[in-house]
């Protein structure tokens, strides 16, 4: 168990979700009979839920702060139809309409932002409004009919990576490359990290480093295999690495700037962030702006994806991105939650989806499954956190048990209960 | 006294938590009718064998026995301790804001006929109750509108509602001014001559003193010495030693200050309440601090003093109507907490967890808070720098802590506070005002950030201490400042001055120059 947690590195309770990923994958392939870890399927898997996954990244930021956005099916269907409208009616060129339709995404967000940061209305008043409007809107411009899109998008929505050089590769050579790329990247980092550890001489062991490399670049590899070995013609989707690329971006955002520390500064305490100097207003702002920009780019993806804009394009998405968020352990409260776990989350999701379906579940019996999927994860996690005596996480859902939480660890950190012996957090707060 | 009549005994509890003994066989007994306080530093243990008394800990997860009434118990929850007349007034009071007096005294317990709440009867209840409690109010009264002292004499009357007869109190008056305080301390001995027995938890050793008929001094979750006292002749060294395990002839420690030019000077600060237009909370208030001097701010509770500093950090109170500041000689503008921060200036808040701590937040991520640019390299936070600087502090100020990376939820009060003041050394400010850096610190602990004090005033910065200890103010500090109701109503040299003339200028309404 000790040498798991030193390969793992870290809390092992956050790979708990990683698992069940794996654990689904691999008890579909069994059910379907061998049709879950296939070429096609990986490729349509993640080609098909880029633009959720797209959602939750902007998603998480948004639970962070304690806010919450229901308009981000709309904005992306109003994007995805401004953008055709563009290219049908006005002649411009597909690249000028997909500039118009991430300035309307970034416009909606300002206009969110106004009234979540600036006027002080909650998130979820101001979006339940912009769910409610933009979708009008979608179905107002349109007529109600779907209107077609330039061809270009269909690269961006279902496109794959060139095929070049050599045939002995056995496989698309772009998608080896990206793979290679990704492995290097993993070694190099790791050994970095290492490297950087304790002080010179008395460096943590070696092997469970090592152990970790080997074993994150099977996993890489074979992910490159299963998507690059598919028919000729296909690799890794356009849309997937459009997905992993904003992926990197916002871990870097939210993990290594001062901008992604004032996120989780203001949603763990607003108050205490703003006398440490955080523009909290700004932070919302951004946040709330962003999200509808991340929205534009799904619903671009996905108009790619279906070659056309209608207007009942992205209902219910903000359902899905939501349940991923919460999937990946992000909390109710604001203040906890990462772009790296509500991926998982939303993988776990897309991996039912797909596996349901191909074991011939219908829509009506999955979206059950995906609901009490929803229950259990979360209720999972407040279990495992909140009965290990850790402060918070989803333990935050249920204020009692946080409470608990952190009177345990209080009188279990250094003997000393932190909630009882505070003499400043009485009702009166001014002198 | 063998045979006195005990109403309890506790014998040898022990309770654990993962990783450490938070009781390790404490053993006391408390006679009837008495009022008995429970000393000890925070983190000794107090609250939690309180919590084991009223079944929050149920039978099971301690062991050891508890004799009550001359029974063995072993409850269960609070119900079943309340069903025993065994009631706890926590610390943070348990009040539901929106409902009145009336809802809350008999929440969980209604009265109710026909299946409906009897309304006529509980609020004929809940006047007879507030009357023993001394409060003449409606009980339709919606509890968001009373002071924290009436708020804590409805506990006290929802208590009697359980026909209570061992009344457990954590910290009664730690968010009461001084009237309020010895309202409460005349109450209890009122329901002692009732026959109601109270077990008071307090640090107040002058309260202490006041009312007790004995003393428990625990330490280290364990019973360092129990025992009968008479009302007001109580050893109070006796007690800080006890606590401690040494004796604390200074509870200050010696300083001689280095004072040079003025650093901060404030000119006719005037504010207005940020919801209440036409309100000054601050008027035309002047002062200045000097490199190297601590300066106290005296006033009581509501007297504007919070409101000064944090209108002073950035505006962050209230709407700033005019007045000027001037920092190391030039006048300065600050519209925001970001930009006091980057004049120089820091403000620690009085209330840690609800203004100072994120308490999701590591000790590497509070120490670092207010001035991330400081570890920024090439637009990306240096986690390397991060520990380092967070590491160094904890050496230097030995916050007990395994390492930086525990979360900040997890310590004690004292190891908070720390944390907090490196979060507010790190900007390398030339002025720190600090509101009530000692509060809801044992002794041990507050002596510790007394010298760190005085090392940030050796370094030549200037200190603003906010308290509301006096003793605390003039062993501290080298001038005083006293303000009421928003007024800035005199100023002393500390060593020509004592509690009496502070008192007195506390409560002059007339500014008058001493």
């Amino acid at each position: 168990m000790k040498s798991l947690k030193q390969v793992l590195g870290g809390d092992p309770r956050q790979y708990t979700m990683l698992g069940a990923l794996v654990a689904l994958l691999l008890v579909f392939q069994f059910a379907s009979g061998g049709r879950m870890l296939t070429s096609s399927n990986f490729q349509n898997l993640l080609a098909g839920n880029s633009y959720v996954l797209i959602l939750a990244i902007g998603m998480v930021m948004v639970i962070v702060i304690g806010q919450i956005d229901l308009s981000v099916g709309s904005v992306a269907g109003l994007v995805g139809m401004v953008m055709a409208l563009a290219a049908a009616n006005w002649g411009v060129p597909w690249w000028v309409a997909l500039l118009i339709g991430l300035a309307t995404g970034v416009l909606i967000g300002c206009w969110d932002g106004f009234w979540v940061a600036q006027v002080g209305i909650p998130g979820f008043i101001t979006t339940l409004a912009g769910l409610l409007m933009f979708r009008g809107i979608v179905i107002w411009i349109s007529g109600s009919i779907s209107v077609p899109v330039p061809d270009e998008f269909r690269t961006l929505g279902s496109g794959y990576l060139p095929e070049w050089g050599p045939g002995f590769t056995l496989m698309n050579n772009s998608t080896l490359v990206l793979g290679l790329a990704a492995i290097a990247w993993v070694v190099w980092s790791q050994l970095r990290k290492w490297s950087r550890l304790g002080k010179p001489g008395e460096r943590p062991p070696l092997w469970p480093v090592v152990v970790r490399v080997v074993l994150i670049s099977l996993v890489i590899a074979y992910l490159t295999w299963i998507f690059g070995s598919g028919r000729p013609g296909t690799s890794f989707p356009i849309p997937g690495l459009i997905l992993v690329a904003l992926i990197i971006i916002y871990t870097i955002i939210t993990q290594r700037t001062v901008f992604g520390r004032h996120i989780y500064a203001v949603g763990g305490n607003r108050a205490a962030a703003a006398l440490s100097g955080v523009n909290t207003k700004r932070v919302t702002f951004v946040v709330m702006a962003n999200m509808s920009f991340l929205a534009a780019v799904a619903g671009i993806l996905f108009v790619g994806r279906a070659t056309s804009a209608g207007p009942a394009d992205g209902t219910a998405w903000e359902l899905d991105a939501i349940a991923a968020v919460f999937i990946g352990g992000a909390a109710v409260a604001g203040g906890v939650g990462t772009v790296t776990a509500s991926i998982v989350g939303g993988l776990v999701m897309a991996v039912l989806n797909s596996g349901l379906a191909l074991t011939g579940v219908g829509a009506d019996r999955t979206a059950v499954i995906k609901g009490l999927v929803l229950l259990i994860a979360v209720a999972f996690d407040v279990y495992s956190k909140g009965s290990g005596g850790r402060v918070s996480l989803t333990s935050r859902l249920f204020p009692k048990r946080e409470e608990k939480a952190l009177q345990d660890s209080g009188a279990g950190g250094l003997a000393s209960s932190a909630t009882s012996a505070e003499g400043s957090s009485t009702p009166s707060s001014s002198s | 006294m063998p045979d006195a009549p005990y109403i309890l005994e506790m014998r040898h509890i022990t309770k654990d938590f993962p990783g450490v003994r938070a009781l390790d066989g404490v053993t006391m007994t408390v006679r009837k009718a008495d009022i008995h306080a429970i000393c000890g530093e925070n983190g000794a243990g107090k609250s939690t064998l309180m919590k084991v008394l009223s079944g929050v800990y149920p039978h099971g997860t301690y062991s050891g026995e508890i004799v009550y009434q001359g029974e063995e118990v072993a409850f269960k929850g609070i119900k079943s301790s309340e069903r025993a007349g065994i009631v706890i007034i926590h610390q943070e009071l348990a009040l539901i804001p929106e409902l009145s007096i009336r809802e809350n005294i008999f929440l969980g317990n209604e009265v109710v006929s026909g299946g409906l709440i009897d309304w006529q009867r509980e609020r004929e209840l809940t006047l007879d109750l507030l009357a023993r409690v001394g409060l003449e109010l409606d009980p339709e009264t919606q509890i968001k509108t009373l002071g924290v002292g009436q708020q804590q004499l409805v506990e006290i009357a929802k208590a009697l509602s359980k026909d209570v007869k061992l009344l457990i109190l954590d910290e009664p008056t730690s968010a009461l001014n001084e009237d309020d305080s010895e309202n409460l301390l005349k109450l209890m001995l009122g329901l002692k001559a009732k026959g109601i027995t109270c077990l008071m938890i307090s640090h107040k050793l002058n309260e202490i003193a006041a009312v007790s008929d004995a003393v428990t001094v625990i330490r280290d979750g364990k019973t360092v010495e129990t025992y009968p006292v008479e009302a007001g002749s109580v050893d109070e060294d006796r007690i800080i030693r006890s606590m401690v395990g040494r004796s604390l002839e200074n509870r200050y420690p010696d300083h001689v200050p280095t004072i040079g030019e003025t650093i901060l000077e404030v000119r006719d600060w005037r504010v207005e309440h940020p919801t209440i237009p036409g309100r000054l909370i601050c008027k035309d208030s002047s002062f200045y601090v000097r490199r190297g001097e601590i300066v106290g701010f005296a006033g009581l509770m509501g007297a504007g003093r919070t409101e000064l500093a944090r209108s002073l950090f950035g505006h962050s109170y209230g709407q700033h109507l005019s007045g000027t500041v001037r920092l190391r000689g030039e006048e300065v503008s600050m519209t925001s907490p970001a930009a006091a921060i980057r004049a120089g200036l820091a403000y620690v808040p009085e209330d840690r967890k609800l203004l100072g701590l994120n308490l999701l937040d590591s000790i590497k991520v509070t120490t670092v808070a207010a001035n991330l640019r400081a570890i920024v390299r090439r637009g990306l936070i240096d986690a390397g720098m991060e520990y380092e600087v967070a590491e160094g502090y904890r050496r230097s100020m030995r916050t007990k802590a395994p390492s930086v990376d525990v979360g900040v939820a997890t310590l004690s009060g004292g190891n908070q506070q720390k944390v907090v003041l490196s979060k507010w050394m790190f900007p390398d400010p030339d002025v720190l005002i600090l509101d009530e850096p000692t509060r809801g610190i044992d002794v041990g602990a507050k002596f510790e950030i007394y010298k760190l004090i005085q090392e940030l005033s050796d370094e030549g910065k200037g200190v603003v201490v906010i308290s509301s200890e006096l003793p605390e103010l003039l062993g501290m500090t080298h001038r005083i400042y006293t303000i009421c109701e928003g007024r800035i109503t005199g100023v002393v040299n500390t060593a020509d001055t004592d509690q009496e003339q502070l008192m007195r200028m506390m409560t002059t309404t007339a500014s008058a120059a001493v």
